[in-house]
């Protein structure tokens, strides 16, 4: 393993990140804490628990994983399409360094940032609501596994993406209201019971669902299942980066 | 041009008759073939050794191959078949090793503009899995006159700063073969220059130099062997020297004052062709030679009554090889 080689990619993304703080870690803390605002405080106070937690206190899981998702998406997406936009990526290809390492070190620093990101919004979230973490474990687990998969999705969209509305189209048009339609605001309870069926086909649910549970002990499906869908959209995002490097798609012609 | 094409011939048939024998050479291309996914072919079964410290000039018009070639040699492009060997060690199978010997400058020149000129080359030393050396990349950012620009985002550098920040990048990891695509396509003429010194300064260390180019000058000025690409082939491998040397022929051109329909006999001796429509005659000449025969040509014109108003002498160049191979293939 090239270990110096995927340190150097992490440090210089990282590095991006600093000279972005605005945009990186700034701008997403005060985003969650509008929704806090707009939902915890002025449309939650009207809405009674829901399951003995209060409204406010219910949607941190769900504010997190939304931003851990759409910070994981971004900033790998972006991470890794820049290069090739300017070109510079030929730097790395050229390199005695290979493609597991290059996306271990891309995927990484996203995630790192992601998480970090995330770890600001629980502790802002601290403020505003009380919180418990009834299983610190698992909420380290679904954290984890959650800004991972998701730095790996952004990566192959970064990757597929050839110009930079491609990079906006699936973080904006898909992920962002898968979700929103996601529970991250509600109990898939609260829907009708037709809905309730369709929203199971949102692999979103099973995230913020399993994540919730490690916080209140409470979820919409099985903890379990939670699990399993997180590893199938971790494993489906390893075969396609995997795909990727093998064929060299839209890196090597 | 017409009249050096039988020459050119002859030398392309030197082309693989003036390798070093003495060394392996560092690196070694054979039977390399590519073909893009769009179906073009950019390679067509190249074969070409590099001997170490040499410094190799690619020249060859737009779309010939030269990038593809560095590209392929370098990694960014995935080979159809064939092989390619650096140091020993399989460019596919060894990268690791291949490509630690080796230092890439890009044709563009893709800098990305908020990074921090000491921190870009930092990272690029790193990417080859080496240690962070402060003393060298401070070496390297005074040899090419970066130094001061070291704190400063790439996009305060002008476009013969970025040049040498991506020189200084492909040098962060000592590479005993360095790749300089176009190094002075679009320069002023001092950098140019600083190009030269460079490349002359990393011979003596004894860094092997591949660089393609459009400007024969810049062959004829630093390169100790010459190659031309043409439509994905080596049409020609010849040592520059030996190369000059071939150069030693002129071309006479008579103007003539009244229009010839064929060369009269008692002139054929000297071999002349007939050219614009008989308007002018041309005699091709060694300047070496003991006798060019100008002499007796002139007097031979004058017997057999042919007057001209106007004569004019050329000198092959590189360039006219160049054309002349380019046009033939």
């Amino acid at each position: 393993m090239n270990f110096e080689a995927m340190k150097s990619i992490y440090i210089a993304e990282m590095a991006r990140t600093r000279r972005t703080i605005m945009q990186s870690v700034i701008s997403p803390v005060i985003s969650t804490v509008l929704y806090f605002v707009v939902f915890g405080a002025a449309i939650g106070s009207r809405i009674s628990e829901i399951n003995g937690v209060s409204y406010g206190a219910f949607i941190v899981p769900g504010l997190i994983m939304l931003s851990l998702m759409t910070q994981s998406l971004s900033n790998a997406s972006f991470g890794i399409y820049f290069p090739r936009f300017t070109g510079t990526i030929f730097e790395v290809l050229s390199a005695p360094i290979s493609f597991l390492e290059i996306t271990i070190a891309y995927v990484g620093a996203a995630a790192t940032k992601s998480i970090i990101v995330g770890l600001i919004i629980l502790i802002t979230a601290n403020f505003f609501v009380p919180l418990e973490i009834q299983h610190p474990f698992w909420m380290a687990a679904f954290f984890i596994l959650t800004a991972v998969t998701f730095a790996l999705l952004g990566f192959i969209i970064g990757i597929w993406a050839d110009n930079f509305e491609k990079l906006q189209f699936v973080p904006l048009l898909i992920v962002t209201p898968l979700a929103f339609l996601g529970g991250s605001f509600y109990s898939i309870n609260m829907l009708p019971e037709i809905w309730q069926k369709v929203t199971l086909i949102n692999p979103v649910v099973y995230l913020i669902s399993g994540f919730r549970w490690s916080f209140y002990g409470q979820a919409d499906v099985s903890l379990w299942l939670s699990l399993f869908a997180t590893m199938i959209f971790l494993g489906g995002s390893l075969a396609i980066v995997h795909w990727i490097f093998k064929t060299g798609y839209r890196l090597k012609p | 041009m017409r009249v050096w094409l039988p020459y050119l011939a002859v030398w392309s048939n030197h082309l693989h008759s003036n390798r070093l024998k003495l060394m392996a050479p560092i690196l070694s291309v054979r039977d390399l073939e590519k073909t893009y996914d769009d179906g073009f072919q950019a390679l067509k079964s190249m074969s070409l050794d590099i001997e170490e410290g040499e410094v190799f000039a690619l020249l060859g018009p737009n779309g010939a191959g030269k990038t593809t070639l560095i590209s392929t040699i370098c990694g960014l492009v995935r080979p159809t078949s064939g092989t390619i060997t650096v140091a020993g060690f399989d460019a596919l199978k060894d990268y690791r090793a291949a490509r630690k010997l080796i230092g890439l400058v890009p044709q563009e020149m893709p800098t990305a503009p908020f990074e921090i000129v000491g921190d870009t080359v930092a990272l690029s030393r790193g990417l080859f899995g080496l240690p962070p050396n402060e003393k060298l990349i401070e070496r390297l950012l005074k040899d090419l006159t970066l130094w001061e620009k070291r704190d400063n985002p790439i996009m305060a550098l002008s476009g013969g700063m970025k040049r040498r920040l991506l020189v200084a990048k492909a040098l962060s990891h000592e590479p005993k073969i360095l790749f300089l695509d176009e190094p002075t396509a679009g320069v002023d003429v001092e950098l140019r220059h600083d190009m030269w010194r460079i490349v002359g300064e990393l011979k003596e260390r004894g860094v092997t130099t591949i660089l393609t180019t459009h400007y024969i000058e810049e062959a004829e000025e630093m390169a100790d062997r010459v190659g031309v690409i043409n439509k994905g082939e080596l049409v020609l491998v010849e040592k520059k020297a030996e190369l000059m040397q071939k150069l030693g022929r002129k071309l006479l051109t008579l103007h003539l004052t009244d229009r010839l329909t064929a060369v009269p006999d008692t002139l054929s001796k000297h071999n002349l062709m007939l050219e614009n429509e008989g308007e002018s005659l041309t005699y091709i000449y060694d300047t070496h030679a003991d006798r060019t025969g100008i002499t007796t040509l002139l007097t031979d014109l004058s017997t057999a009554g042919v007057r001209f108003h106007d004569l004019q002498t050329d000198q092959s160049s590189l360039e006219d090889i160049f054309v002349g191979l380019v046009k033939q293939g």
